[in-house]
């Protein structure tokens, strides 16, 4: 349905107070001044804005809390509290965040699906300014029903699958396709289970390196050094200067 | 086995040597220090975007890369030393252990002070400390780094409080040295792994040579091989300036353990690429395959090299295998956060001239720290048989 037109750029720039000009539209990657973008492929487009995934890497990374998942659904980012490590930009699956590289007080970016304008009940800005509704605003499960709704009646017109229902354990940014997503520069190598799973496999052996090692440590410290004081006690060479 | 203490030969014609050389190094590290100076101007003034070759494809270079993941891996011979001397009391590492200390504690300074450079909001970094996020890797490895760095110090500062003659604070160390060193040992063991996990986030962009649910693992015996093959390097380098004895049955008997380790470290490496069906690429032709052989031979020729007792016993073959293992052991942690990255990133770092200046003033700012403290420190034991004994092994005798 999408036919280009960049107005959800324009709108979503407008929001964030950014520049948007032909030269901005051309550029077709999301950047510190571009938080969600149209993208060209083969005369088809595409979208790219953060996921707002189910379970977010960005979120379960963050070593201080800066960046949360919201009742609402949107994940929000918190610049007072971040500290620049830029781990959520390496972990995230979908490349999503974005740096103000040229600031000497820099703050990740990425769109926060107009969570003010979803509290106030309107819609996201993008959402508001699609002239053909190829964006829409919604409900998570009344947006998959309305997705899978439009593959069933338009069999010929979509890819029969919903993107965003099961990358990375569900995100509530869905997209909808006539080609598969792989075509539209979409990652389709990513796991149906959430990737935060797999730095708390080995995050929840924490408390057992901690117990085994100093029950471990605390025993075999006690034995090497009660060999020592039975020798010194024993031997003739005992009284080493102790 | 020649037990003996090896001396290396110092002649007249070697001392005016050493003395242009010490001319030549002075220069070196005053060049570094300017080009640092200049490179940290730019940093504060233009941002990380002014001095940086990172993108948004691309947001962790060498200063992650680098300055972190190899600083404190390089750190890692001081936990190993007080686990040997201290846990384990196999006595005859004492000499060592406050080197390797301080080794361990200049390098936790040096990899804080890579940090400042590298996030974009330094004066933020205590943050994790109030903020918490139990879910996050980066929030554990910022408190292990926290306690253990304190650790460090404590575990250094009797060296200072010798010089200072403070017997009394001395004598309460001594108090709390063992839970404190078997403390510094857990945290090391937390932290070393976890900066292997930290890459646990990203299958999906760390090529599969290296990505695998084993890094916690392999980072974790790496790090040990590195701090071992440190220790012997910085005590080849501290005999040859200071004119030292080096203590050759000791750096004999790391290595044994280092060559051990690596044996484990490889071949761990090997069944992981094995069961996880990525062996087949290591025959792939890609830059990332050249890199993974690069990096494993740098691990593989002094593996099987120093179970040789004659490599062992010579020093100039053994600092050469000490070296070649600290190469390898940088390779492997630049391939899994650099140039492994690459592909899945889409674009090609080199790091700009700035980044690399930074990385090489504090390189050489722990050379020069280094040297002060063994110089006006009691660091090493310069007279063996005259054995002040120092507080850490004091410690010992108080519990008996």
């Amino acid at each position: 349905m999408c036919i280009g037109c960049r107005a959800c750029e324009q709108s979503c720039a407008q929001r964030w107070n950014l520049p948007w000009n032909e030269a901005v539209g051309n550029e077709e990657r999301l950047s510190a001044h571009k938080l969600t973008t149209i993208t060209t492929h083969d005369g088809r487009y595409s979208r790219r804005l953060c996921m707002h995934c189910q379970v977010p890497t960005c979120v379960s990374v963050c070593p201080v809390g800066a960046l949360q998942k919201t009742a609402e659904g949107p994940v929000v980012y918190d610049a007072g509290k971040c500290m620049g490590c830029r781990y959520c930009m390496t972990a995230c699956p979908f490349q999503v965040p974005v740096y103000e590289w040229s600031k000497r007080i820099p703050r990740v970016r990425k769109c926060d699906m107009c969570r003010d304008r979803q509290l106030a009940g309107k819609l996201t800005a993008c959402a508001e300014a699609c002239p053909t509704g190829a964006t829409s605003c919604g409900e998570r499960d009344a947006l998959i029903a309305e997705a899978r709704k439009r593959i069933s009646d338009h069999p010929g017109d979509y890819y029969p699958r919903v993107y965003g229902i099961h990358e990375v354990g569900g995100t509530s940014v869905l997209m909808l396709s006539a080609v598969p997503f792989e075509q539209l520069g979409l990652r389709t190598d990513l796991p149906g289970q959430p990737l935060p799973g797999l730095t708390w496999a080995a995050l929840a052996h924490v408390p057992d390196v901690v117990s085994v090692g100093s029950v471990l440590l605390g025993g075999i410290w006690w034995i090497t050094h009660r060999r020592e004081a039975v020798a010194r006690a024993e031997g003739p060479e005992g009284e080493r200067e102790s | 086995m020649s037990e003996g203490v090896m001396t290396l030969p110092r002649t007249g014609a070697m001392a005016r040597f050493r003395s242009a050389a010490w001319y030549f190094w002075r220069f070196v590290f005053l060049a570094l220090m300017a080009a640092g100076a200049y490179a940290t101007w730019l940093r504060i003034t233009t941002g990380l975007g002014g001095v940086t070759n990172l993108s948004d494809r691309f947001p962790w270079g060498i200063w992650v890369g680098f300055d972190v993941l190899c600083g404190v891996g390089l750190a890692a011979g001081g936990f190993t030393l007080v686990a040997a001397v201290h846990i384990f009391n196999i006595e005859r590492y004492k000499p060592i252990v406050r080197p390797a200390v301080l080794t361990a504690f200049l390098g936790y300074l040096l990899v804080v002070l890579a940090l400042l450079f590298d996030l974009g909001r330094p004066w933020n970094i205590w943050h994790p400390l109030i903020m918490w996020n139990p879910r996050s890797v980066m929030f554990e490895v910022a408190w292990c780094v926290t306690l253990y760095s304190a650790v460090l110090a404590l575990e250094f500062v009797p060296a200072v409080l010798e010089k200072l003659q403070w017997r009394r604070t001395l004598a309460w160390l001594r108090v709390i040295s063992v839970p404190l060193v078997i403390a510094g040992v857990i945290l090391s063991t937390l932290h070393q792994s976890s900066l292997g996990s930290l890459f646990l986030i990203v299958p999906n962009k760390l090529y599969p040579l290296w990505y695998s649910p084993m890094l916690p693992v392999m980072f974790f015996i790496s790090a040990v091989c590195a701090g071992l093959a440190m220790t012997i390097f910085e005590s080849w380098h501290s005999s040859r300036s200071f004119g030292r004895q080096l203590e050759m049955p000791l750096l004999n008997g790391m290595a044994r353990l280092l060559a051990v380790l690596l044996a484990v470290f490889l071949t761990i490496r090997f069944l992981d690429l094995l069961h996880r069906d990525a062996l087949g690429l290591v025959l792939v032709n890609r830059t990332e395959t050249w890199l993974f052989w690069l990096e494993s031979a740098l691990i593989a020729v002094p593996t099987v090299l120093l179970f040789s007792r004659r490599i062992r016993h010579n020093p100039v073959s053994l600092y050469f295998m000490a070296l070649l293992v600290l190469f390898g052991f940088i390779a492997n942690r630049l391939n899994v956060s650099v140039t492994g990255m690459e592909a899945a990133s889409g674009v090609h770092y080199v790091p700009r001239w700035t980044e690399v200046a930074i990385t090489l003033a504090i390189c050489a700012l722990g050379f020069a720290v280094f040297r002060w403290a063994v110089l006006n420190l009691p660091v090493f034991q310069q007279k063996p048989v005259f054995q002040q004994r120092p507080a850490f092994e004091q410690k010992e005798a108080g519990e008996s």
